[in-house]
């Protein structure tokens, strides 16, 4: 096996403390059909003696009859488990694999390369935190490629490998891997990755994957094994405030009260003060309660419980926070949603919303755009199909806790579940929630009519396409544009704003003017309209019927 | 600067989560206790979740009246120990027919003993989730099971209409009569499980550690004699060897290795230096390749 160090035979109550140590790299898997996936991570199996005897008397046996090396050994078939997709040829799940070296543990997510499964890329980069994307070497960058890269982006991973490989077909040629590698950063510069890594390989030839190649003089990095067990992914989340979500309240007598969860970010020690996140109520915590003894601190990933110095009132689906750093708590969340059943999103339907917290019930109540996954080209959708990927505003029967999905992937995450069928149809992942604040400053400023309501430019308001009604608004507001409007206008679209009457133009002006925007002004028998745009900018596709009916 | 949590520690973590998210959401969920190694793990770790309670759920064995006496000996011990309720359920059809491992072979044996036994049970008690001990890593067809897998009224899998599993958030609905399968251990593997039991000191049942013991060798396998049920075949002969067990199942199926290995680092050095998946001991997998997975699709764990 694997650990082949001297010391197992040697002292093995040494090498059993060496291993304790170690620690764990979830990573994911992505490549197109044929680009040599299943080969790779087989490789990356057999090459770190995962794979044992009886299994390689199967492999043998199986690549005999099924393999596609013309009865040599065929990595792929360690992986490809189960009988349809053997006959297929092709992986149709995600399948789990582990494999460890003495730094490391690895968990493998391997998914399909197929345009109709994203939904598993998602599923299966949702734990993970690097992407080994493959690329065939004579192919170069392909749309799947820069699918792939943009689901991972979305999914929140910030290390990325491209692993150039079938190199042995190209000759092993430095100019042309060059060339696939500056291509790959020019595109990926806007997904935000912390780091790209680019690696010549054979999966097939197992060259660059255990040891340095000696058919890549020109290539000065690290071999992909040396680099898995190196890469530094550590997140931030000890250093993020303190989040513990309950999942369980522990009553086994009436004089211990302990609130089960696992931190989801930051760090917690008795005495520390929390808050109830729905609430607001404040305690401090007592003990950390485990099996092993009490604990002085407990970090992010850890499963504890918690008892707190008062009797307050905490159940499954509240959130114990830090009280200086609380979560958004709200109703409103807007979200990217991926959806993954057959079954397209049915906007207004109520859905089962499942958090971090448990379930509440929830409608989806717009699709501001969807994301066209090979362009990354926005557009504007009424509702999502399989494999569709948008921006959503969730309305939610009660209010919940939730971080940005950027800040926290624990907290920041849900899935949609169909109430009659019980199938998950689609995974969320919350932008930000708009907002929470402001509609509390929305209720202070009807009861004061002098003050001015705000009025953010999400395309909350655009629900209808590209249209924001304005003609019920009476009192005096006040515009403000979103980011993601910001960017939308950006790409040369063009929002129409439907005015009451003339006055309420000073503020259309006046956002216009904050943000360098263009209008037209329009009048007709329905009233004013002004119609919002960014000069100079043209969308790729032409106006087309966006909405606006200009 | 924060100390990471190793990998044993993040794998804890994972799995007491999941059985605390079971609690949390089913009525009426119970642990399928098979009383071997990953068993023992996963009734501490779920021990675990819930101190200083005991785990708020039955243990349930399956037994098919062929488990090695120890076994059943130490499965009432960790009952007492933890103060959970222990359910012990055999087919009663099966044993009145006379299956046995030796009548009727191991397949149909198997399936009238084990899966028979186990859906009987599920039914009888309506358990609405069941725990179960398994890894991704012991076998192919396992690698792309959920963690929580959902199974039909009929106690079926259905491994292409499989719900998607994202981050730790579990769906855990069903419909009256389904259930869900919910495996713990899933991305644990077999050096996981024993390094973890080496470090929590996890008391496992005495065949893993090597002895001298009375066996017969049978098909290329070392079979225990472990009472008078087993009738010698012509030119079988009953011989003392120092063996132990890499798995526990039922005794004339399973195989055991001759080993001098009789304390934990032992067998553990044993286990990395051998080149023979752990399986390999279990009779039930030499069929075809897929045989897995068959068995799992109709309700085998």
């Amino acid at each position: 096996m694997a650990h082949q160090s001297e010391l197992i035979e040697k002292d093995i109550l040494a090498y059993l403390k060496s291993q304790e140590e170690k620690s764990l790299l979830r990573f994911i898997t992505c490549g197109s059909v044929d680009d040599g996936k299943s080969t790779l991570i087989g490789r990356l199996l057999w090459d770190s003696k995962m794979v044992f005897e009886d299994q390689l008397a199967a492999l043998e046996a199986d690549s005999k009859k099924v393999g596609t090396q013309g009865g040599a050994i065929d990595y792929a078939l360690l992986l490809d488990g189960l009988q349809a997709e053997r006959e297929q040829g092709i992986t149709i799940d995600v399948a789990y694999r582990f494999f460890s070296t003495d730094r490391r543990k690895f968990i493998v997510a391997d998914t399909p390369g197929h345009e109709q499964y994203t939904r598993n890329m998602v599923t299966g980069a949702s734990t993970a935190k690097v992407a080994v994307i493959l690329v065939d070497a004579r192919k170069g960058l392909l749309t799947q490629t820069r699918r792939h890269s943009f689901l991972v982006s979305l999914v929140g991973i910030k290390h990325i490998v491209l692993a150039i490989n079938k190199m042995d077909l190209i000759g092993y040629d430095e100019e042309k891997f060059r060339a696939i590698e500056a291509d790959y950063r020019e595109f990926a510069a806007p997904l935000g990755f912390t780091s790209i890594t680019a690696l010549p390989i054979s999966a097939l030839n197992g060259d660059n994957i255990i040891e340095k190649s000696s058919e890549t003089p020109w290539y000065q990095g690290p071999p992909l094994m040396h680099f898995l067990e190196t890469v530094q992914v550590e997140d931030d989340r000890d250093r993020q405030p303190f989040r513990l979500p309950v999942q369980w309240v522990n009553r086994p007598n009436l004089d211990f009260r302990g609130f089960c969860g696992t931190v989801a970010s930051g760090t917690v020690r008795p005495g520390d003060e929390i808050r109830v996140a729905s609430s607001g109520q404040i305690s401090k915590v007592a003990r950390i309660v485990t099996f092993n003894g009490d604990l002085d601190e407990a970090v992010a990933g850890q499963a504890v419980t918690l008892t707190l110095e008062d009797e307050i009132d905490i159940s499954r689906g509240d959130m114990l926070t830090r009280p200086e750093a609380p979560p958004l708590y709200t109703r409103h969340p807007e979200a990217h949603l991926v959806w993954m059943h057959d079954e397209p999103l049915q906007p207004g339907q109520l859905y089962l919303v499942k958090t971090a917290t448990g379930v509440t019930p929830g409608r989806v109540t717009a699709v501001q755009y969807a994301v066209d996954v090979n362009t990354l080209e926005q557009k504007q959708v009424s509702t999502l199909g399989l494999n569709e990927i948008g921006l959503a505003r969730i309305e939610l029967d009660r209010p919940v806790s939730f971080d940005p999905y950027g800040a926290n992937r624990d907290t920041g995450s849900f899935i949609l579940i169909d109430r009659f069928t019980n199938a998950t149809v689609a995974a969320g992942m919350v932008l930000n929630a708009p907002d929470e604040s402001q509609r509390a400053h929305l209720s202070a400023g009807e009861s004061n009519p002098w003050a001015p309501r705000h009025i953010t430019l999400d395309a909350v308001a655009a629900t209808n396409l590209n249209v924001v009604d304005l003609t019920e608004e009476k009192g005096l507001f006040i515009l403000e544009l979103a980011q993601s409007i910001h960017d939308y206008l950006g790409k040369g679209n063009r929002i129409l704003i439907r005015l009451r009457d003339l006055s309420q133009l000073e503020p259309v002006a006046q956002l216009a003017y904050e943000h360098e925007l263009a209008f037209e002004f329009d009048r007709n028998g329905d009233g004013v309209s002004i119609l919002l745009f960014k000069r100079g900018s043209t969308p790729l596709k032409g106006y087309g019927d966006d909405g606006t009916g200009i | 600067m924060k100390k990471n949590l190793t990998h044993l520690q993040q794998l804890e973590a994972e799995s007491i989560h999941i059985i605390r998210e079971v609690v949390a959401e089913f009525d009426n969920p119970v642990m399928l206790y098979s009383i071997g190694k990953d068993s023992a793990v996963m009734l501490h770790l779920a021990r675990k979740a819930f101190y200083p309670a005991p785990p708020p759920f039955p243990l349930l064995h399956v037994d098919t009246t062929w488990k090695f006496r120890d076994m059943i000996e130490f499965r009432g011990r960790m009952a007492k120990e933890s103060g959970m309720e222990l359910l012990v359920h055999v087919n009663e059809d099966g044993v009145k027919k006379g299956v046995s491992p030796f009548t009727h072979g191991s397949a149909l044996y198997t399936d009238v003993m084990k899966t028979e036994g186990l859906k009987q049970a599920l039914d009888k008690y309506k358990f609405d989730a069941a725990f179960g001990g398994a890894r991704r890593d012991e076998e192919k067809s396992r690698a792309k099971e959920r963690i929580f897998s959902f199974r039909s009224a009929n106690h079926r899998w259905d491994p292409k209409n499989q719900r998607p599993e994202l981050w730790s958030l579990y769906n855990t609905r069903i419909k009256p009569g389904e259930s869900i399968r919910v495996f713990p251990l899933s991305n644990w593997t077999e050096l996981d499980i024993w390094q973890y039991i080496h470090l929590e000191e996890i008391p496992i049942v005495p065949l893993y550690f090597s002895a001298v013991r009375p066996v017969v060798e049978r098909d290329g396998m070392l079979i225990m004699v472990d009472d008078d049920r087993l009738e010698l075949k012509p030119g079988e002969k009953v011989e003392y060897k120092s063996v132990r067990f890499r798995t526990l199942g039922c005794y004339p199926l399973t195989g055991a290795v001759e080993s001098e290995a009789d304390t934990l680092p032992d067998i553990i050095q044993e286990m990395l230096l051998t080149r023979t998946s752990e399986r390999q001991g279990r009779l039930i997998d030499h069929d075809q390749a897929g045989s897995m997975e068959k068995k799992k699709q109709e309700g085998y764990f």
